[in-house]
């Protein structure tokens, strides 16, 4: 299931903020149809490392290769390549002056320069996807927090991404939204995209994930299959960090 | 001559009005000319400038800073005067109302770079973000996702900001523009009587009246929610 090409391959990532280290020294490849999931403490540098990974902050050294496209070469096209990478937010940032399904259709429309009719149809069906079919005239403030994050969901996922990056989904959401967002990202696996995910829901980890990476401090403290990671963790760091999810 | 008699006379002398009415009224038009082509061009120029001003080229951005805060801090009078008196030593004559015009277009725009500005950076850098995130280029996220909410946020100030200006047309006067004041302060001299001042006065109140209600409208228009 995991074999064939890499889809993203990060080699060898720092990033310094003026003085500040964030990533000292990341390697990471995700496989095609895998679904990666990164935890880690508060300021470990795992957000970071996520937004290196389309580039919206540019590693300060090492190279990210996406399906093939090496987003750090100069003579790359950046827009082109970040269409081929979904980016799901902690906050949605859906577009408050746009209707729902306007928030799909306008990279649609501008940047894969579909037709309206073409873009109208594919956004009803990524909305529909994630079970919102009924709330295309919606504006996003009338939109429960869920709701929300489901149609940013859709937003990225109507272009068709290879990869899908999910910087803590589920933080800004009231507990008992949670579950509706988790299992649109869970039938997303199921139908076989690639994810990496940076999010605290352990418990989805466990359900969902190939692979768990522990970092902290700016690199990679270990990695494996979740039974490994949380049954039996080898380092001291990450036993300790995940001692405060045993409830 | 009672009292009331005098006042009557000095601010509502009928055989005044009867004569200096037609040059008051076409006062009126060449204020209204002015003010519309100042607040399109300058407007438009802020907008520019502020749009310009987002794709962070820093020499770019000095210039832009150095010219809204010069042209804000100048009296438009002095930079008319400077224009209209000035600039034909160096071989650069421009009709009065062209001077007018683009002096506070000029002015306009500063104020409204400034305005357009901190609109722009009121919007969460998570829509930046989120737009670039999708394929969209610098440009077509300002156009389609940061400028309609900023602009939306900048209405109240840039209205009050634009009547300011668009009441500087008076200053045409001074370089002889045959706006409203030009023509009342014209009428006054031949006349003898203020009458024509008191014209004057009504022709700026049944012009900016309006516009000053169409402002409050917009503020309220424009006032949403953005939970």
């Amino acid at each position: 299931m995991l074999n064939g090409a890499p889809i993203l391959e990060a080699r060898g990532i720092h990033k310094h903020f003026g003085a500040l280290h964030v990533l000292k020294g990341v390697d990471l490849v995700v496989a095609p149809r895998e679904l990666v999931f990164i935890i880690g403490p508060s300021g470990s540098g795992k957000s970071t490392l996520l937004r290196c990974c389309n580039r919206l902050e540019d590693p300060s050294a090492g190279s990210v290769v996406v399906d093939g496209i090496d987003l750090l070469d100069r003579r790359t096209d950046i827009n082109a390549a970040r269409r081929r990478i979904g980016m799901v937010f902690q906050s949605f940032n859906l577009y408050p002056h746009m209707s729902v399904l306007a928030n799909v259709m306008l990279a649609l429309r501008k940047v894969l320069k579909k037709s309206k009719a073409e873009a109208r149809e594919i956004a009803e069906a990524a909305l529909a996807r994630v079970g919102l079919a009924d709330k295309l005239d919606s504006y996003p403030a009338q939109l429960s927090g869920g709701q929300q994050q489901r149609v940013a969901i859709a937003r990225a996922l109507a272009l068709e991404p290879k990869i899908m990056l999910f910087d803590e989904p589920t933080s800004a959401l009231d507990p008992e939204l949670v579950g509706s967002v988790l299992q649109v990202m869970h039938e997303l696996r199921d139908a076989g995209m690639t994810m990496m995910v940076v999010s605290h829901e352990m418990r989805f980890a466990r359900d969902a994930a190939d692979r768990v990476v522990f970092m902290d401090g700016g690199v990679i403290v270990e990695q494996g299959t979740p039974a490994r990671i949380f049954g039996s963790p080898e380092q001291e760091r990450t036993r300790a960090f995940l001692a405060n999810f045993q409830a | 001559m009672s009292g009331l008699d005098i006042f009557l006379d000095a601010f509502f002398n009928q055989k005044v009005i009867d004569k200096y009415l037609p040059d008051i009224l076409w006062g009126m038009v060449v204020t209204v000319q002015a003010a519309l082509a100042v607040v399109v061009t300058g407007i438009l120029a802020g907008l520019l400038l502020a749009a310009v001003r987002s794709f962070h080229i820093r020499p770019l951005n000095w210039l832009i800073v150095g010219f809204v805060d010069i042209f804000r801090a100048l009296p438009p009078l002095v930079i008319i005067l400077i224009v209209y008196f000035g600039l034909p030593n160096v071989g650069i004559s421009l009709p009065s109302f062209a001077v007018l015009w683009l002096v506070l277009s000029l002015v306009l725009a500063a104020f409204a770079e400034e305005i357009f500005w901190a609109g722009i950076a009121s919007i969460r850098k998570g829509q930046w973000e989120a737009a670039r995130s999708t394929g969209l280029t610098l440009a077509q996220t300002l156009a389609y996702i940061i400028l309609p909410q900023a602009v939306r946020l900048t209405v109240p100030p840039l209205t009050n900001r634009t009547i300011a200006i668009t009441k500087n047309t008076a200053l045409g006067a001074v370089i002889g523009v045959p706006e409203i004041l030009m023509q009342a302060q014209t009428a006054q001299s031949f006349s003898g009587n203020a009458t024509p001042l008191l014209l004057g006065s009504l022709a700026y109140i049944a012009l900016f009246v309006p516009v000053v209600i169409l402002g409050r409208w917009l503020e309220t228009r424009f006032a949403w929610d953005r939970a």
